[in-house]
């Protein structure tokens, strides 16, 4: 994944707790497949962070070869 | 899709049939390609194609007599290609050099040729090759029999001899002067030959031989009995073919050469103890079912040589070789910018998608194909054979989704509007007030009311005055995206919804304003008499002072291809435009052979590219604005950037409006105006109010974001639910570097996300995206 994500800490804020959002592991499932991923997430609650360029890129590729499969 | 089907289907694409001059050759020379290489200007490419079906280029080139020029498509214009002239033209260029035969492992089979004529030559050489151990007899004391007799200016013997030498290194036996008959006299005799070897073609010319001599079974003229197919004779070892077979007056190299090749697949069936007859009906010539449309090929006469003797110049050459239709069917892909979008035609897509259904586990590339089609049916009306690909891509996309295979991104943003509109935001079923029936009951269809709900009440109340005894009024969706998705059974629970409404409006006729309902009602509700608004202005007169507003033009008719057989609706459209002093243009692609405007099938949800591609090329066909009977069809030209009306901005629009110009709305307004006209209808003609529309949240959104918001399938609704959320739960993020918050929240099927800043009382949209991955955590 791209660069910026090698940083530890992002410049997004969770509101509720008031933490700057870290790296961390999180599970991402479609149509039955589960796949850690490294994302930024609230070290807190664990509100998680998907990036535009995440969402609209690689993510949909992955869709779209799981749902052919 | 059954193995038959499928079979049936293959066959009705007749695009990989040979042309009719390769079809009619009796060696079946690829001619098309080895033309496509002279117009290449790769002359030794050419002559490899040539020489692959000819084992004596040199003779052949100089002395065919050329039946494939009578199969010539160019005959049918003006003049044949000079097939057998370009031939030698390679031949003459050609600096490959010819590769020696490689030696073949020799069988134990031992086979004798009578008669060195080009027929015996072929069979020896081919039997040869694949390493029989051959003997030929001839009468004489040399090879080629009869083409020794043609002027040397015509045939030099140096092209002779270097054909001949072929034989180099071949391990085949010689016996000059050696007759062969079954009278006592002779020292050879057909039997004893018969078994001394395993199998003997008899290819001697008629020269100097009597049919009687070789004791075969003979017919009333005295001929010996020949099995066409596969040259057998009454003896079982003993083929016979040649100008033997058909007398000197048919004397033809090509086909002597032609025989001796036949005769040595038989014989080489005959030693393996195959089937000497399976499979055998396009060995010899046959006609071509290739189709190629020549209505817009201009004649051009046929290239004369400067100098008959040396042969075309390359000039020359090239000239004569750009008059080749390099035919081929393509019908369909050259019409259809789907079919052409993947780079091949429906003989291959029918196997793909069947090969596509087929896979058990493994990836399923041709989803997005089966997807793509627009259903049209531009294709079946095209192909000399009727066969439709959007039979076969809807069929496939049924079985997906019976099967669970349907991608579920596809289709579910088009299957959810549909559902939108069939929900109390926008169903309703009336009597015209002040009646308790309905004499006819009025569709306008979803589409309209998302894109121009104002005219919606005119035509009503139109048609309540022109039809006597109550026209009734049903607001919803006819269930097409449900038929295109391949949901059979979607489709048929919103079909029998229909008929539930028709029932309790106690009526049978049903009339649309939009083609893709008059299409599916036709199909699904045959019982029901379905009309469309169109021939009905045209029968009853169309409104009064209508069409005043807009200034005369000239304007080209884009029929739908729902309704593309409707000759009598193709025939009122355009009265309807004359009356209103309008001029017409045709199109290239109208009327029965119309093509679709990307909506159909879902084409521009599952392939935004290709429907752009059918679309752009839609609109560049002509400079004129555009009119057009659907709604969807005048939004997607417009939203590339068309002048196009609907018809009914013809009837009640006004020049200010600037309509043609008028921008598509998007997604969420389709929706809303669909709300809205409900709400209004039902205040204006029943006098009933409604629950007025509470905008929960007031979202402030810039240009760039709803086009971010079009191309992505976002709708108004679906920001709101976001905020919602994240409002009332705190779930929501803040970038520091912009102090713009973040949110998500997925309320079905796909996570959505929003970027956002409140303001004045709502909220500023900065970004959205969203996908259908889900987090776990
Ligand atoms: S029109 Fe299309 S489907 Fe029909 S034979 Fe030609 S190439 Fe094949
Ligand atoms: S036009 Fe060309 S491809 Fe077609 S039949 Fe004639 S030679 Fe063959
Ligand atoms: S889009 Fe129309 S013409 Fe093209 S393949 Fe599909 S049905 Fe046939
Ligand atoms: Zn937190």
């Amino acid at each position: 994944m791209s660069a910026e994500f090698n940083l530890q800490q992002s410049k997004i804020l969770c509101v509720k707790c008031g933490e700057y959002l870290k790296t961390g592991s999180v599970t991402l499932e479609y149509l039955g497949n589960n796949f850690p991923v490294e994302l930024y997430k609230c070290p807190q609650c664990g509100l998680v962070f998907i990036p535009e360029n995440l969402a609209t890129g690689k993510m949909q590729q992955v869709e779209k070869m799981l749902e052919d499969k | 899709m059954e193995q038959e089907i499928l079979h049936e289907r293959e066959r009705k694409c007749i695009q990989e049939n040979a042309p009719g001059c390769t079809a009619e050759c009796p060696v079946h020379v690829d001619i098309r390609g080895m033309i496509a290489e002279i117009r290449k200007k790769s002359y030794s490419a050419g002559f490899l194609i040539f020489q692959k079906k000819v084992p004596f280029p040199g003779i052949i080139s100089r002395i065919c007599n050329e039946p494939c020029r009578n199969a010539c498509k160019r005959v049918e214009i003006d003049e044949p290609v000079s097939i057998r002239a370009l031939e030698r033209f390679c031949l003459d260029k050609n600096t490959g050099i010819i590769q020696p035969n490689f030696l073949p492992q020799l069988k134990d089979k031992k086979i004798a040729i009578i008669g060195a004529g080009l027929s015996g030559l072929t069979a020896a050489l081919d039997l040869a090759k694949k390493g029989y151990r051959v003997t030929i007899f001839e009468a004489s004391d040399r090879m080629g029999g009869g083409i020794h007799d043609i002027p040397h200016s015509e045939l030099p013997a140096e092209i002779i001899a270097k054909d001949f030498s072929v034989f180099n290194g071949l391990q085949v036996g010689f016996k000059y002067n050696a007759t062969i008959s079954n009278r006592s006299s002779e020292a050879f005799s057909l039997d004893r030959i018969c078994t001394e070897y395993d199998a003997v073609y008899l290819g001697v010319g008629c020269k100097d031989v009597n049919a009687n001599d070789f004791g075969l079974t003979l017919d009333a003229n005295g001929k010996i009995v020949i099995d066409p197919l596969t040259l057998a004779t009454s003896h079982p070892k003993v083929f016979a073919g040649g100008t033997l077979r058909r007398g000197s007056e048919h004397h033809s190299p090509i086909v002597s050469i032609s025989d001796g090749r036949i005769a040595a697949i038989s014989i080489d069936r005959l030693c393996q103890s195959a089937s000497l007859s399976a499979n055998r009906e396009r060995e010899g010539p046959y006609t071509s079912s290739l189709y190629t449309n020549i209505t817009e090929i201009p004649a051009q006469s046929v290239t004369y040589m400067a100098d008959p003797v040396s042969g075309f110049t390359e000039e020359e050459a090239l000239r004569e070789a750009g008059r080749c239709l390099l035919c081929e069917c393509l019908e369909c892909v050259k019409k259809c910018e789907y079919l052409a979008h993947y780079g091949s035609y429906p003989k291959r897509y029918v196997r793909e998608i069947y090969n596509n259904l087929s896979i058990v586990m493994g990836i399923r590339h041709s989803n997005q194909m089966i997807n793509s089609c627009s259903l049209c049916g531009l294709c079946g009306e095209l192909c000399p054979n009727e066969l439709d690909m959007a039979e076969v891509c809807l069929e496939a996309r049924q079985i997906m989704v019976k099967k669970g295979k349907m991608p579920p991104s596809t289709h579910e943003f088009a299957l959810r509007d549909m559902h939108f509109s069939n929900s109390d935001q926008f169903i309703l079923n009336r009597h015209q007030p002040g009646y308790k029936s309905s004499k006819a009951v009025f569709f306008p269809g979803c589409q309209l009311a998302g894109s121009a709900p104002h005219y919606i009440k005119k035509i009503y109340e139109f048609l309540c005055k022109k039809i006597e005894g109550g026209v009734g009024l049903m607001l919803g969706c006819c269930g097409a995206p449900a038929d295109w998705a391949g949901q059979e059974a979607l489709t048929s629970t919103t079909m029998q919804s229909i008929r539930q409404n028709l029932r309790d409006l106690d009526s049978i006729r049903l009339i649309t304003a939009c083609p893709s309902c008059f299409r599916i009602f036709n199909h699904y509700l045959p019982d029901i008499h379905i009309e469309m608004i169109w021939t009905l202005f045209d029968q009853l007169g169309i409104p009064d002072n209508s069409g005043s507003g807009i200034s005369p033009h000239t304007l080209a008719v884009h029929d739908s291809c729902a309704t593309r057989y409707e000759t009598r609706l193709h025939k009122s459209v355009r009265n309807i435009v004359i009356r209103l002093g309008h001029k017409i243009e045709e199109l290239p692609r109208t009327r029965e052979k119309t093509i679709c405007c990307g909506y159909g099938g879902l084409m521009i949800f599952a392939n935004r590219e290709v429907a752009h591609k059918e679309i752009n090329r839609r609109i560049s066909e002509s400079t004129a604005d555009y009119v057009s009977y659907c709604a969807m069809c005048r939004d997607n030209f417009a939203s590339r950037g068309k002048r196009v009306y609907h018809l009914l901005d013809l009837l009640f629009g006004n020049d200010i409006q600037h309509l043609a110009d008028k921008e598509a709305p998007g997604y969420s307004q389709r929706q809303e105006n669909r709300a809205r006209l409900k709400r209004s209808l039902l205040r204006e003609i029943w006098g009933e109010t409604m629950d007025e529309m509470q905008q929960k949240i007031k979202l402030i959104i810039p240009g760039e974001t709803r086009q971010i918001m079009e191309d992505r399938m976002i709708l108004d609704n679906d920001i709101i639910q976001v905020i919602v959320h994240a409002e009332s739960t705190g779930n929501k993020m803040q970038d520091t570097a912009n102090n713009h918050f973040l949110a998500y929240h997925k309320p079905a099927n796909v996570t959505y996300w929003v970027e956002y800043t409140p303001q004045n009382n709502g909220f500023l949209i900065h970004n959205t995206y969203c996908h259908r991955i889900n987090i776990v955590k």
